[in-house]
């Protein structure tokens, strides 16, 4: 029984001496969750967190929805966090809502929620949201497009080409900072389409890719052929407008502006097919999370907004090679340096 | 029950069945109401449902969205946008015509363009070479499929819910998620593109793409009709275990539908390059449950046995010309979702109505 006895204290000892070991920065757990794994910007922040969390010696978890709005995948993935004793969670939520209690959940278990590139709803759901300003990458998208016209904005044709009919908020704040950019009025700002002014020709969904980009530009180009102006969500979608528009032999006369800054469509802008667009740099909003749940694990601080704002703004550029006095922007050379993806 | 649906989608025939089925109704007239004739009719003929629905819903669009739908252009434009899921939608029928379904056969046509585009464009393989690479992906996707449902004895819905899983894990570790541009396959290997090309008829405007997929459509629709094959094909849908019986080589035959629904796919692939512009691994992530939707709505049943390949066509067709009419018609794109649905259980509802002719 003695015997017995010490054995086991022996190996408790071991146990534990094994455990202590690696201890401090090795022992803090972080779970990234995405919404996708199919789409770039989320196979790059994921990229940049890995390497962020071996640079840390932190044990990063990844998990992805197999759509985009694939929530109970998401939900799963939390309480698996929670479950196996990670010190934070970085997500990029599909469903930014319903995702709130069970992020709750975490916090209770005392893990750190960052929300990446999506905020959540309310956005202090959550610890701290690294993400690039939505609206204001709209917003400049949409002040370059009406410098560029100049006095012709006034009687422009503007086609927009949206993501999802769910309007999810990313969407919705873009398409509505590219609208107050070029100086139309907005309705409800949480919702697209519902503005009234008449340069607008309509709006029509693209799923953020290419044949959804093609299929909506030729849908509004048949409901008035003389569009100018095109806002896209994403540069997949502006490669598909641009074929559209191509085959229509328009392509010249007609302005197209997008976001997201990947380096297919960096190239884009510099070929020409895309006016301008802004970048967004997925790289960052990772690492920085998986810093700030370092910092959490190891001294209780949360990290905070940038002043002003009730996010941390990991920064947004316009690109474009035809520069517009007074808003500031990269060339096309820069902004490739800088791409994602 | 596998004659007069063979014969159904042959025009030559269509005449035969219709003059034999005025007879036979004469014989027991006052047995008979007038909706049974239409019923009866419309059995014999399957494709005439998704007929009579084009026709209406253009004819109903011409009025609520105006002049600017039913322009040439306009209904040309419908035909290129639905040229690939017409292309699916034809691949498909083989495989519910054998009371299969193919949830995969979109993912087996985006790993296809991945393959050739890639091959093309960034390894420098020459396009005489690269192509043939997507149709033999396409055939070889659609053989896996095949031979899991007739070797494993797997229900096709399974295998296929498993294999669209796979081949898309394929696209996306294959592609890195990175879509090939427009400008870079212009440069390199500009033959990848070239059932993107347009011919002008008059005001309407056909690509090289949609005349192909008519062309699949007509000979897949010869080949139903007048050969073996084809009849085989209707039987084993209809009932496996006779058609076994009565000689058929069942497993040999399910193998060869798959393997020609893949080999279409690959087909689909290159003319989708041509229409997207780029190799996209993003797009046509629904297309296979839209292919499935013209395919239903094209009445072809989906418990095997019934149905007309050209109904698929004319499926497709009507999918566009809502899609079109709603949003000349400045209908949100919600109700765009809705209408569709309608639409689905409006042809099951058809078909159901006419299976109990037989009844």
């Amino acid at each position: 029984m003695r015997i017995l006895d010490s054995k086991t204290a022996i190996a408790i000892a071991l146990l534990g001496a094994g455990a202590a070991m690696p201890a401090a920065a090795a022992d803090i757990g972080a779970c990234l969750i995405t919404k996708t794994d199919i789409n770039p910007f989320f196979v790059k922040m994921k990229e940049g967190a890995t390497a962020k969390a071996e640079e840390l010696g932190i044990i990063l978890s990844t998990y992805a929805g197999k759509v985009d709005g694939d929530h109970e995948t998401q939900v799963q993935a939390i309480e698996t966090c929670i479950a196996s004793g990670a010190k934070g969670i970085m997500i990029t939520a599909s469903d930014t809502a319903a995702i709130v209690p069970v992020v709750e959940q975490a916090r209770e278990a005392g893990l750190l929620v960052i929300a990446l590139d999506t905020p959540l709803e309310p956005i202090d759901s959550a610890d701290a949201t690294f993400a690039t300003d939505n609206f204001k990458a709209g917003e400049l998208i949409g002040q370059w497009a009406a410098a560029q016209l100049g006095d012709k904005a006034g009687e422009a044709k503007i086609a927009m080409l949206d993501l999802s009919a769910s309007q999810p908020s990313v969407g919705v704040l873009r398409d509505q900072g590219f609208l107050q950019g070029f100086g139309i009025e907005l309705n409800d700002p949480k919702r697209w389409g519902d503005e009234t002014d008449p340069r607008i020709i309509g709006n029509d969904v693209t799923a953020g890719n290419e044949e959804g980009g093609r299929r909506a530009m030729e849908n509004l180009m048949q409901k008035d052929p003389e569009v100018n102006v095109v806002y896209t969500i994403n540069e997949p979608a502006a490669a598909g407008a641009y074929e559209a528009l191509k085959a229509f032999g328009r392509e010249d006369e007609v302005l197209i502006v997008s976001i997201d800054g990947g380096c297919p469509g960096v190239a884009n802008v510099a070929d020409g097919v895309i006016g301008a667009t802004a970048q967004q740099y997925p790289l960052l909003m990772a690492s920085k999370g998986v810093e700030a749940i370092k910092a959490w694990a190891e001294s209780g601080v949360k990290p905070e907004p940038t002043p002003g704002l009730d996010f941390f703004n990991t920064g947004v550029s316009l690109v474009t090679d035809k520069p517009v006095e007074g808003i500031e922007s990269i060339d096309t050379k820069e902004g490739g340096e800088r791409c994602w993806g | 029950m596998v004659d007069s649906n063979r014969s159904a989608d042959s025009g030559a025939e269509a005449g035969l069945v219709k003059a034999s089925a005025d007879t036979v109704a004469e014989f027991d007239a006052d047995k008979k109401t007038a909706l049974q004739h239409i019923q009866h009719f419309l059995h014999g003929n399957p494709a005439m449902v998704p007929v009579i629905i084009l026709f209406v819903s253009v004819v109903a669009f011409r009025l609520i969205a105006g002049e600017r739908f039913f322009t040439a252009f306009n209904l040309s434009l419908i035909i290129q946008q639905v040229t690939i899921i017409g292309f699916l939608a034809c691949a498909q029928t083989l495989i519910v015509l054998t009371a299969g379904i193919d949830l995969s056969i979109a993912a087996i046509m985006v790993l296809a363009s991945v393959v050739a585009g890639k091959f093309a464009v960034i390894l420098g393989v020459p396009s005489i070479i690269a192509i043939p690479c997507g149709f033999v992906v396409g055939t070889l996707g659609g053989l896996v499929n095949g031979l899991l449902v007739t070797r494993l004895r797997l229900p096709p819905f399974i295998v296929t819910l498993g294999t669209w899983n796979i081949f898309f894990a394929l696209v996306i570790w294959y592609s890195g998620s990175q879509s090939i541009r427009s400008q870079d396959i212009d440069k390199i290997a500009p033959v990848l593109k070239i059932f993107g090309e347009r011919v002008s008829i008059g005001g309407a405007v056909f690509t090289y793409g949609s005349f192909l997929m008519v062309g699949v459509f007509l000979v897949i629709w010869y080949v139903l009709n007048n050969t073996a094959w084809g009849r085989h094909v209707y039987a084993v849908g209809d009932d496996k275990e006779a058609a076994e019986l009565s000689g058929i080589n069942t497993n040999r035959l399910l193998l060869s539908v798959y393997g020609v629904a893949g080999f279409i796919a690959g087909i689909a692939a290159w003319v989708s390059i041509g229409r997207v512009g780029s190799v996209s691994p993003q797009s046509f992530y629904d297309a296979n449950l839209d292919s499935i939707t013209a395919v239903v709505i094209g009445g072809t049943s989906l418990f095997g046995g019934r149905g007309s390949i050209l109904g698929a066509l004319f499926g497709a067709l009507i999918v566009g010309v809502f899609s079109s009419g709603l949003k000349i018609a400045g209908v949100d794109v919600i109700w765009q979702r809705f209408a569709i649905g309608c639409l689905i259980i409006l042809a099951v509802g058809i078909d159901q109505w006419l299976r109990r002719v037989s009844a």
